[in-house]
């Protein structure tokens, strides 16, 4: 009995510890929205309220007629265009791979794997100088033709290591039985990797996905970095844009709040979709 | 040869032909974007490089290595310069590394047990720990910027309502880099959590019972019986977090641009707040300094460094599963 009564109060503790947490950790999203929504005498005057005394669309209004300096919708388009395109090929591309490593038996597998395993541990900072050299020798950087930087921002990308390790755990997990009856009845391996592996291996391929998409969408660094070159507004990501704004010197605090806001609603849209897939996935990272 | 150890190998080299096809691009690009560079890299390391014109690249020897650890005299100059930015965003990183892999460690560790309690609402507790994680730094480094100003912030607001003086948070130090942690860790601690989280779900709940009815104390049951058996997450998380800050760029770049300076001395030139991923992409942008050699160099010393780091920590999980 005194332990039951002492879950009890234990919970009770926990809940009101993580409440109050939970309401620093949604602050400044509240916060950052109340404040998209002030004007501009508001935002001085009336610093730490959340919900605007006079609310206005006055700072959206002005982003949106701002749009020849910081076109924020080809910004999203741009973005958007990246994401999905490189998910998209990763997808495709990493997935075959890890029907090599997780289904097929041949040999060298484990060793060809153990070398790409090991790989992980060499840092990607020393590989930005080279990359951004290669991009350039590429030609895909040219402020004559800027929208080929899309390339640099699709491609490198699709060696990445995470997604095909999280699609070749899962897929190693597949009884072997089903691939052999399956390749009786004279399906060839593509057969088997089209009919078999890629349904069952959905939820590994989506949450391969989601984090393949978040990865480009989020990344901040190579785009700004390689948009230095060009430097053509009209084909920067979101990231790149929402950077560009704040470094202004004379910025708009309003305008920039207001893009920020607007960079955040599809991710949340999303993600109140998808947590739960994306929770998963994440806590599957650690268990070896 | 006879007929059946023919048709055995024709079997092998088809058998292998269809790897190849499931492989190969993913090999072709794995190896044009991950294994090449890392030979470029050195290869531009020895050189005064142009990105643009690679065939008025002049060979340097080790004067970029010399040029970001000791300074260099380049005619009758010594330029010192970049070796003291060097050192002093290396000096950076590692105090960031320092002061914030415990904090994201240990909160995210407090988090879990809290919410592995499983009190009301703890699924979205959970839910909303992770959110930060999914936004970007820019959105993030925008929200906390302004949160963090002098005069419109409202962090400063609350100060001011409390009768308390206003902070200089994103132009003077150590607060500059309270701003940075404090933004880090609100941004990154959701990932932790949850695989601290999934962890001390597999630890069987009726050891904290039997432990209990014994007489033990929660926070005792939780040392002695919940932590050990989450070590194995525990590495995870120290790990990759060590990775992570190490790694440390946008949120110093978009907070305080790599400032501020002590005062009396102008912002260029100062290590400020400046870290050395952020040194190396200085070294690539922007357009009189771009010195990609030298870039590549601090990369490499910065990067064998990480290596250290990383494998040193590996062979200690080693020998910890071990024993």
């Amino acid at each position: 009995m005194a332990i039951k009564s002492g879950v009890k109060r234990r919970k009770r503790v926990a809940f009101i510890i993580l409440l109050v947490l939970s309401i620093l950790w949604v602050l400044p999203l509240l916060w950052a929205l109340g404040t998209s929504f002030k004007s501009a005498n508001d935002m001085r005057t009336n610093v730490i309220t959340i919900i605007p005394r006079e609310f206005t669309f006055g700072n959206y209004q002005n982003l949106f007629e701002n749009s020849a300096v910081y076109p924020i919708f080809k910004w999203l388009r741009n973005s958007a265009l990246i994401a999905i395109i490189h998910t998209l090929l990763y997808l495709i591309i990493a997935s075959m791979a890890a029907y090599a490593f997780g289904v097929m038996r041949w040999k060298g597998r484990n060793l060809v794997f153990g070398l790409l395993l090991a790989t992980m541990a060499i840092p990607t900072v020393i590989n930005l100088t080279p990359l951004f050299t290669m991009v350039i020798r590429f030609g895909w950087l040219d402020s004559e033709a800027s929208w080929k930087s899309i390339f640099a921002l699709i491609v490198p990308g699709l060696g990445g290591t995470f997604g095909l390790f999280i699609m070749r755990q899962f897929f190693m997990n597949i009884p072997y039985d089903l691939v052999e009856s399956a390749q009786i009845e004279g399906l060839g391996h593509f057969g088997v990797y089209r009919k078999i592996v890629l349904p069952l291996g959905k939820s590994a391929i989506m949450v391969a996905g989601l984090f393949a998409f978040m990865g480009s969408w989020n990344d901040y660094l190579w785009p700004t970095l390689t948009a230095a070159v060009h430097f053509d507004p009209n084909w920067y990501t979101l990231q790149t844009g929402l950077a560009t704004m704040q470094s202004q010197s004379n910025y708009d605090p309003g305008q920039v709040m207001a893009a920020a806001i607007i960079s955040i609603i599809p991710v949340l849209i999303v993600y109140m979709f998808v947590q739960d897939k994306i929770i998963e996935g994440v806590s599957h990272t650690g268990i070896k | 040869m006879n007929a059946k150890q023919k048709l055995k190998l024709k079997e092998g080299a088809k058998r292998y032909l269809t790897v190849a096809f499931f492989l190969v691009p993913y090999i072709v690009l794995f190896a044009t974007f991950f294994i090449f560079p890392l030979f470029f890299g050195v290869y531009i390391s020895f050189f005064r490089y142009n990105v643009f014109d690679p065939s008025a690249s002049k060979f340097i020897g080790l004067d970029n290595y010399k040029l970001a650890i000791s300074g260099l005299t380049i005619g009758t100059t010594n330029v010192t310069y970049y070796a003291k930015m060097f050192w002093g965003s290396l000096k950076n990183t590692l105090l960031f590394v320092g002061v914030s892999v415990p904090l994201l460690i240990i909160i995210p560790i407090l988090i879990a047990i809290l919410i592995d309690i499983q009190p009301r609402f703890y699924k979205i507790f959970r839910v909303i720990f992770f959110l930060p994680t999914i936004l970007s730094i820019s959105a993030v480094g925008i929200i906390f910027k302004w949160q963090f100003d002098t005069q419109y912030g409202f962090v400063n607001g609350l100060i001011r309502v409390f009768g308390g003086k206003e902070v200089a948070w994103l132009n003077s130090q150590p607060y500059a880099w309270i701003a940075i942690i404090v933004t880090t860790i609100w941004w990154t601690i959701g990932t932790n959590t949850v695989i601290i989280g999934a962890g001390l779900k597999e630890v069987d709940k009726q050891m904290y019972e039997a432990a209990e009815v014994d007489g033990a104390s929660y926070p005792r049951v939780i040392w002695s019986i919940a932590l050990p058996s989450i070590k194995n997450q525990i590495f995870i998380i120290v790990f990759t977090t060590v990775i992570a800050s190490f790694n440390i760029y946008g949120q110093p770049d978009i907070l305080t641009g790599g400032g501020p300076a002590p005062s009396g001395t102008v912002a260029a030139g100062t290590p400020g707040t400046t870290t050395v991923v952020m040194m190396v992409i200085r070294g690539l942008m922007t357009g009189v300094n771009r010195q990609p050699g030298l870039a590549a160099a601090m990369s490499l010393i910065f990067g064998f460094f990480i290596l250290i780091i990383s494998l040193g920590q590996a062979a200690y999980n080693k020998y910890r599963e071990k024993y």
